[in-house]
């Protein structure tokens, strides 16, 4: 017998969660999304506990694991409730001062805070840090109030209202209606109007649909899916209930990659609590509504994230897409009427019904609603999953949120949309975020990541990168997208290693329009995009590559070489030790000299040297000096006052 | 059974509903090149050969007439500038691997296709999926199939089931357009037959 | 793998064709490899072709028809580690312990993989040995690191 039977019971049950709940009572909120758990978060938790238990405190003090609060940067964190003090980079060590100072005495730990780059402020609540202020995460959030495997503390932030509202106040066509309102457009890649693709299922004449969640995200480098799958896996299954109820689909799926374990473990608690409090499966809330959710993994494949392959992979079959002459939203899994949809996407459902479609569309710009998470990466200083209103520049993500590009270095392009997408230099950084904007400029939305590369990036070893990676995943069903890559790799492969020629561009760009043209699925179609936006935009950069064998982002291995400068060694030794070649000469007072013959360009010299020094260099395009003779070599240093 | 009145190069052309561009050409007379289309088997699509312009309400784009459904009012070129350069790439793309295959050595006379624009390549099957899909559709043996994916994707027979069904068959292999098939064959055999059931050679 | 493992496995999975993935996953999980055998046996109860079954156990990442070492090596090749130099640390790995990605050494001690993203980005390179995240990772650090698995 479920929990929950009705609307009532449901607030009753709520309600009853609220009032044990003391909002006045000391809460430990730490990170445990998975980047935080890669630096430790577990073993911070367990110091926590072990704390806690050690002062006596167990029965006043809450800990909760949440999961991902975004500023992967700087994790793990800790933010401690009520007073919202946040705290950065935590490990075992620091948890018996922050017990025994914070809890115990409310006094914050200086040390612990955020701490402005340029100020030397230090920032005490969580919301006040420049990385959180300049965001708007309504959809995200949540991450931080809850404990993914808690259905109640879902259903303390008000989880489950809305699902509750559609079922018994709305009927199925107001709920497309309002979706369609709102004008929410797909948050996976394509940007599709969701309220279209649902009216099309609906519309289907076939008594069986499905609602899927496409949470195979395989976008290197983005990770918003996983830590809102891992994070608030009810916020999904709330909005995929919906989804499922405004197109008459009594079954739905979730096909999550293998390599997000804690997200499959996660998704499965919650579909079994919610099973178990009446919110799914038979005769929701007492609606007499039916509706299931399978969970399936995926085993390895990007090309598993277009919908169609998708699909197919649900069938038990190799993922090789199928050509969308008939749109999937009318023959899709089992060709029946199945609506596809990101996990973003469909996180975005309940608050739409619960504040409505006027509310969701104040925020973004005309033609694209509402906010987007991004995975902010690559060389940028606070890495990390920022949500913002669409029509935020790509300047102030990069710079105000972000904190720019560290080390001192010089932004040079921003890739966004994952292998489907481009690269977008500096000129156009106040170019306001939307699919449509983002396309117009060669580059595409995507899934959200955007990955910041600066001026030691090489953008022919980015196109050759991507195009590697797409070589790779192909299914090789169809011959535009596996010969046509075969050969695009092959000619920029040369490119970086110094035996591109004249004629090369040329023959990319023709290989170019067949896949364009010609592939069987999307990724085909959209895998020249990285190649011709950086010919677009750093057209140079290949040239330099065919026609003087020079890399200017000194990156490419086989056109680089490393050197010694005399005139700034000062034979510390320090790389010669840690040369894994041994190819570097030299010793006390003696100039370091390279052996270019045994130097395997691992950069380790470049590392070491200390930065007082900076004796080493890289070269590219130009001979590398000839050592100069032994005898010149001896430094005379002014010797020590005795 | 609906009628559906298109246009195929300038032609008006009677199609029913359910049919394909490919289909309908051939009611008329016009010729489609195609290589992995067979008319026992379910289209494939992979070949992209007969790739034709498709055009409908003002939006045009490419499509394989072997799988394109009819469409009231749609207007189809099967030759222009550009489909006639891309269907030259495909050539040029599979000629490196299957360069003495006579289907492709015939339309590369008509597309004007240089055999040698690409290096050779070390496999010649032009994964036309022919041999998979007549033996998993019409002999129903799934005696070969397909392994990896991407660059690495090859046909592939089973052992077990090739000893025992293909030497009274072979009706997969005149399908091949290349050599590729009887190689694989051959070389599984050599490899994975067990001595008793080994019969030397491959007769033609 | 015995064959009640795998009939445990299937029956599990309800016996449904389209299931065939989710099996595969748990026996690979399991056993860390696909035996011939179990392909034959779950070919065999879930009434699939053996090709395709030989196509799907090739054409995901996560199977592998031969067996695995002690230790698997995940090197993330991410667009944001490639761009903070993962292709080094991978060279540094694939030298120091003489296999290449993909391949498992001799002692079955070691097997090396690329994968793409693990979604830790902040902490780029990364490198993951048995589920045990490595972080900030450069060419000089790997050789410490590996020294620590027998």
């Amino acid at each position: 017998m479920p929990l929950i039977n009705s609307p009532a019971e449901l607030e009753d049950f709520r309600k009853g969660i609220l009032s044990k709940r003391d909002p006045n009572k000391p809460c430990i909120a730490l990170c445990s999304g998975s980047a935080c758990h890669a630096s430790g978060s577990g073993e911070v938790a367990a110091s926590i506990e072990e704390e806690i238990k050690k002062q006596g405190l167990s029965a006043e003090v809450d800990i909760r694991k949440t999961g991902c609060h975004g500023f992967c940067e700087r994790g793990p964190i800790i933010v401690i409730h009520p007073e919202e003090i946040c705290y950065l980079q935590i490990a075992p060590k620091d948890v018996p001062e922050i017990i025994s100072q914070t809890i115990k005495e409310k006094k914050v730990i200086d040390r612990l805070l955020y701490s402005d780059p340029d100020t030397n402020e230090k920032i005490i609540h969580e919301s006040e840090i420049p990385f959180y202020k300049n965001q708007n995460r309504l959809v995200f959030g949540s991450n931080g109030n809850i404990d993914p495997k808690s259905i109640d503390d879902y259903l303390a932030i008000g989880g489950y209202s809305a699902l509750a509202k559609v079922l018994f106040q709305m009927s199925s066509e107001e709920v497309l209606e309002e979706v369609k309102k709102s004008n929410l457009r797909g948050r996976g890649g394509g940007g599709f109007p969701a309220g279209r693709k649902w009216e099309g299922s609906r519309n289907a004449p076939d008594e069986t649909k499905y609602v899927i969640v496409n949470a195979d995200e395989g976008d290197p480098g983005a990770y918003m899916d996983r830590s809102l799958l891992e994070g608030n896996p009810h916020a999904i299954l709330e909005g995929l209930t919906i989804g499922a109820y405004a197109i008459g689909s009594k079954e739905g799926y979730i096909y999550v990659r293998q390599e997000y374990p804690l997200a499959v473990e996660n998704v499965h608690i919650a579909i079994e609590k919610a099973e178990a409090y009446g919110l799914l499966g038979k005769n929701i809330l007492g609606s007499g509504f039916d509706f299931i959710v399978k969970v399936h993994q995926g085993a390895g494949a990007f090309v598993c994230g277009e919908s169609s392959a998708l699909m197919t992979a649900l069938e038990g079959r190799a993922g090789e897409p199928r050509p969308k002459y008939i749109r999937s939203n009318v023959k899709g899994l089992w060709d029946r009427p199945s609506v596809l949809n990101n996990v973003e996407t469909w996180a975005n459902v309940p608050l739409i019904i619960n504040n409505g479609a006027d509310w969701f569309t104040q925020f973004g710009t005309e033609r694209s609603k509402g906010t987007k998470i991004f995975s902010l990466v690559g060389k940028i200083t606070n890495t990390g999953l920022v949500e913002v209103p669409m029509g935020t520049t790509l300047r102030d993500i990069i710079y105000k949120i972000g904190g720019g590009i560290p080390g001192g270095k010089r932004f040079k392009a921003v890739q966004t949309g994952g292998p489907s997408g481009g690269c977008i230099p500096e000129e156009m950084l106040d170019l306001e975020v939307g699919f449509d904007e983002l396309t117009k400029v060669g580059s595409m939305m995507g899934s959200g990541g955007m990955i910041i590369m600066d001026e030691d990036t090489c953008m022919v070893d980015v196109a050759r990168y991507f195009l590697d990676f797409l070589t790779d995943e192909s299914c090789g069903k169809c011959v535009p997208c596996r010969e046509g890559m075969r050969q695009m790799l092959k000619i920029l492969t040369n490119l970086t290693e110094g035996k591109g020629k004249e004629g090369d561009i040329e023959l990319l760009e023709e290989l170019a329009e067949v896949l364009k043209e010609a592939a069987l699925c999307a990724l085909g179609q959209s895998a020249p995009n990285p190649f011709l936006s950086t010919l677009q935009y750093f057209r140079d950069e290949y040239e330099a590559h065919i026609k003087e064998k020079r890399c200017p982002a000194l990156s490419c291995r086989e056109l680089i070489s490393f050197h010694i400068d005399p005139a700034r060694c000062r034979a510390c030794m320090i790389c010669g030790r840690k040369c894994p070649s041994e190819a570097i000469t030299g010793g006390k007072n003696q100039i370091h000299v390279i052996d270019q013959e045994k130097c395997t360009k691992c950069g380790t010299c470049l590392e070491v040297c200390p930065p007082r020094f900076g004796a080493v260099r890289k070269l590219s395009g130009d001979p590398v000096p000839p050592p100069i003779p032994e005898e010149e070599r001896i430094i005379t240093r002014k010797s020590k006052q005795k | 059974m609906s009628e559906i009145l298109l246009q195929i190069d300038g032609k008006e052309v009677d199609a029913t509903d359910g049919m394909t561009i490919l289909e309908a050409a051939q009611r008329v007379g016009i010729v489609i090149p195609t290589l992995c289309h067979h008319e026992k088997l379910d289209p494939y699509g992979a070949c992209r050969i007969c790739i034709v312009e498709a055009e409908i309400r003002g939006w045009t784009r490419l499509v394989a007439a072997c799988l394109y459904p009819v469409e009231q009012n749609l207007v189809v070129r099967t030759r222009s500038e550009k489909v006639d350069r891309i269907r030259k790439m495909i050539l040029e793309l599979l000629l490196a691997h299957a360069p003495d295959a006579f289907e492709l050595q015939e339309l590369a006379k008509e597309y004007g296709a240089d055999k040698d624009r690409f290096e050779k390549e070390a496999s010649f099957c032009v994964h036309c999926g022919l041999c998979v899909r007549y033996c998993a559709e019409v002999k129903k043996k799934h005696a070969v199939g397909f392994v990896d994916r991407g660059t690495r994707r090859e046909i592939s027979f089973v052992p077990e089931i090739a000893s025992k069904e293909c030497w009274d068959c072979k009706e997969c292999f005149p399908l091949c357009p290349t050599e590729a098939l009887q190689a694989a064959f051959v070389l599984t055999e050599a490899l994975s037959f067990p001595p008793p059931a080994y019969k030397p050679g491959l007769k033609e | 793998m015995d064959s009640d493992r795998i009939d445990r496995i299937i029956d599990k999975h309800h016996g449904e064709a389209s299931s065939l993935i989710q099996v595969l996953l748990e026996i690979q999980s399991e056993n860390h490899w696909l035996p011939k055998e179990a392909l034959e046996r779950v070919s065999d109860k879930l009434e699939v072709p053996l090709t395709r079954i030989m196509h799907i156990a090739t054409f995901y990442k996560a199977f592998s028809l031969v067996p695995k070492g002690r230790h698997e090596i995940h090197i993330c090749m991410g667009t944001a580690c490639h761009v903070r130099g993962a292709p080094r640390v991978l060279d540094a790995v694939q030298g120091l312990t003489g296999i290449k990605a993909g391949e498992t050494d001799l002692d079955l001690k070691f097997s090396l993989e690329t994968v793409n993203c693990l979604g830790c980005c902040a902490l780029g390179p990364v490198m993951e040995i048995d589920g045990k995240t490595h972080g900030k990772m450069s060419p000089a650090e790997t050789a410490d690191v590996l020294k620590k698995y027998e």
